[in-house]
């Protein structure tokens, strides 16, 4: 049976990339890395995981390590934040559009400048258009069930793509919660080792990484996004068989006290839970607020999320990260794109909070609340609102 | 120790040359190509199995335009900067789930290629780190002295006097101001077992590099000298010709560097360097002065190499009697 454990969070990770007994984990320890990557050394070092650990020079290498070992067909992961994901962002991309099913978790810190290295999702968020899997945990538990389906959905043969498990850096990676804990005996049955399609065999030479000329460039873009967009159902089928080994159920969009909701607070990751407190507060007095967050970022579950949503007049979105010169932050502009040449479209109030590491509280959603719904009233017309700035 | 790897090593012959071919004829190379060339006899020399792993760059570009590849066997390329780092992911890849019992225990070689823009410039942080952390494989630097698939761009290994679209020969410079960063020395100081230098016009001597590489455990260096006709203006059937002239006129000097010890291909009788400077373009601005400068700096840096020799490998300095380098 499973036990349940206090446990930082990164060590549970580190637990869950040990149960599914990867192969080769290669990183680097850029930002700080955090303590996934220590522990998982630990466990080779001691050898409780048979595993290669590749101590490379960069996170460039590390990505770049990755993809050689995916490609001969190992099960491969690594680990990055902030930083170390921006240098690993040419590597992102070949990952995808070369089909190598990499796992790695991405703990969400502010990028530079001022160097900092609390809490946002400006580093994934530039990773938004390289073709990977992206999911957010909301807690540690998520976090370590997340890791583990992570292997299962990226090498699953209709999905063959490399998988972000994102989560949020200190809130999350750096707290103690209480983690079940799974048995490597209930794993096994759920994440057989990885068996390839194709590997770099010398029995079956391939070329990997082949020139494309403009004459078959788009053609292969086109597999590699209904590639993509296909594994929402591979998604789907991971969860539910999860779901019934392990009895928690995961869903691309989830919500909270939406039922008669007027206003909608749309989030991701883990203050998804203060905000949750928020709604709650709010619930007593009477106020018809919910609160609907997304857990899979890409692909993007459009009818999940427009069901979700579904009769509230507002919507008030958090952003974790700005698009700057655009219209705030990618959640918001993704939400106002599904919603545009909808006919009954709710009013969308756009907010950027919570940059570097700034604390977000239940206050700070009751504001973004109470403001969706003043803007909503005068259907102010405004593209975001940044939240907490101090003018003086 | 190396001397266990190469226990069952043989050279090889005219009469022994294998007949395999990992790279094979069709790609689209320049007609005259001295890279593609050398690229060629180090991949038949080492033979299957192999995994080869390609930076971006000339020899990536002509041999896989899709849906067409000249490599017959397993290749990857994934970027410029990390042939080195791709392929020690291919070469612990392998070695753990050979461990695991998930493929054949038999030995697979993995060999890099890169052109020297991709090793001495971008790819030299990720070719250090491979190299210092020992994987076993073998890494090519096909060093042709400049950015040629971009358009004959400098890079570090250009050599000083050269002219290209970055260092252009004009009314106040004279092409490249800069000396040729020395590779094989940067590897060499990672006290990695096995460094070498080849010139294609010197086959058998580039094919046994290339095999003695692939069989010593760990990491091996070899850095061959790739004529460029296009980049470097000369006639399409010039390759071997200023491939044995770079050599003859101690300009790019042959050298083996094991476990630290050196072993000079002795030419005390060398060619001056004009005769290889007036057979390209890319030197047709130079001056008497640039030359003589030139000359010197060859004499010194091979008179250098004989000093590290007699360093490290003072039986093999004082046994070998001087003489001119052969087309064996």
């Amino acid at each position: 049976m499973a036990k349940r454990v206090g446990m930082e969070v990164s060590i549970a990770i580190s637990e869950a990339v040990k149960l599914a007994n990867v192969d080769v984990i290669s990183a680097y320890p850029i930002t700080p890395q955090t303590h996934i990557v220590e522990h998982l050394s630990e466990f080779v070092s001691d050898g409780e995981l048979h595993s290669a650990f590749v101590p490379v020079e960069s996170e460039h290498s590390a990505m770049s390590a990755a993809l050689g070992a995916s490609a001969v067909g190992a099960r491969t992961f690594t680990a990055t934040s902030s930083q170390g994901l921006a240098l690993m962002h040419e590597i992102m991309y070949l990952a995808a559009s070369m089909r190598l099913p990499v796992v790695m978790s991405v703990v969400n810190r502010a990028l530079s400048s001022p160097i900092n290295i609390w809490n946002d999702l400006s580093d994934i968020m530039a990773e938004r258009d390289s073709g990977w899997v992206q999911v957010f945990a909301i807690n540690g538990q998520e976090a370590y069930d997340l890791t583990l389906q992570a292997f299962k959905i990226a090498e699953d043969p209709r999905v063959l793509l490399p998988v972000a498990v994102n989560l949020d850096g200190f809130i999350l990676s750096h707290v103690i919660e209480p983690i079940e804990l799974f048995e490597q005996q209930e794993v096994d049955p759920f994440l057989p080792p990885y068996k390839p399609v194709l590997r770099l065999d010398p029995e079956k030479p391939v070329s990997m990484g082949a020139f494309g000329s403009p004459e078959v460039f788009i053609e292969v873009k086109k597999q590699v996004e209904e590639a993509l967009i296909g594994s929402q159902k591979v998604v789907a089928e991971v969860w539910k068989d999860f779901g019934q080994r392990f009895g928690r159920i995961y869903k691309p969009v989830e919500s909270y006290q939406t039922k008669g909701a007027d206003t909608i607070l749309i989030t991701m990751g883990s203050i998804t839970e203060t905000a949750m407190t928020a709604i709650d507060s709010l619930r007593e007095k009477g106020r018809k607020v919910g609160l609907v967050h997304i857990r899979l970022w890409r692909p993007f579950p459009f009818k999940e999320f427009l069901q979700a949503i579904k009769g509230a007049k507002t919507l008030a979105v958090l952003d974790r990260a700005l698009s700057p010169g655009g219209v705030g932050g990618p959640v918001g502009l993704e939400v106002k794109a599904a919603l545009f040449g909808k006919d009954e479209r709710p009013y969308v109030a756009e907010f950027v909070a919570g940059l570097g590491g700034r604390d977000l509280t239940v206050d700070t959603f009751i504001e973004v609340l109470d403001k969706a719904e003043k803007y909503s009233q005068k259907q102010k017309d405004f593209q975001y609102e940044l939240i907490g700035v101090r003018e003086k | 120790m190396i001397a266990d790897d190469l226990k069952d090593f043989k050279k090889f012959t005219p009469k022994t040359l294998p007949r395999e071919e990992p790279f094979v004829s069709g790609h689209r190379a320049c007609q005259g190509c001295g890279e593609v060339l050398a690229l060629r006899q180090v991949a038949k020399a080492i033979g299957t199995p192999m995994i080869a792993v390609s930076a971006t760059g000339c020899m990536e570009i002509i041999s896989s335009p899709f849906p067409q590849t000249a490599w017959a066997v397993p290749w990857i390329h994934v970027a410029f900067e990390n042939a080195a780092a791709v392929a020690a992911g291919v070469e612990s890849g392998l070695k753990i789930l050979v461990d695991k019992g998930r493929i054949p225990k038999k030995e697979i070689k993995v060999v890099a290629f890169a052109g020297d823009g991709g090793t001495a410039d971008i790819g030299l942080q990720a070719l250090s780190g491979a190299m210092e952390r020992g994987h076993n494989f073998v890494y090519v630097c096909l060093d042709n002295e400049a950015y040629m698939n971009t358009g004959i761009q400098r890079s570090s290994s250009t050599p000083y006097g050269a002219t290209t679209t970055t260092s252009p020969a004009g009314k106040v410079t004279p092409g490249q101001t800069t000396w040729k960063k020395n590779l094989p020395a940067i590897m060499a100081a990672h006290n990695i077992p096995y460094v070498a230098t080849a010139s294609p016009a010197y086959y058998l001597d580039l094919m046994n590099k290339a095999k003695k590489a692939s069989l010593i455990k760990g990491p091996a260096y070899l850095h061959i000298y790739s004529s460029c006709p296009t980049g470097w203006r000369h006639g399409a059937d010039l390759a071997i010709t200023v491939s044995r002239l770079v050599v003859e006129a101690n300009i790019f000097p042959l050298y083996e560097i094991e476990e630290g010890r050196y072993t000079v291909r002795k030419n005390n009788q060398p060619k001056p360097v004009e005769e290889y400077f007036k057979t390209q373009r890319r030197f047709a601005h130079m001056t008497p002065d640039m030359l003589q400068t030139i000359q010197d700096r060859v004499d010194r840096d091979y008179q250098r190499l004989l000093q590290m020799e007699g360093m490290t490998n003072p039986a093999v300095a004082q046994k070998e009697k001087p003489k001119g380098a052969t087309a064996e």
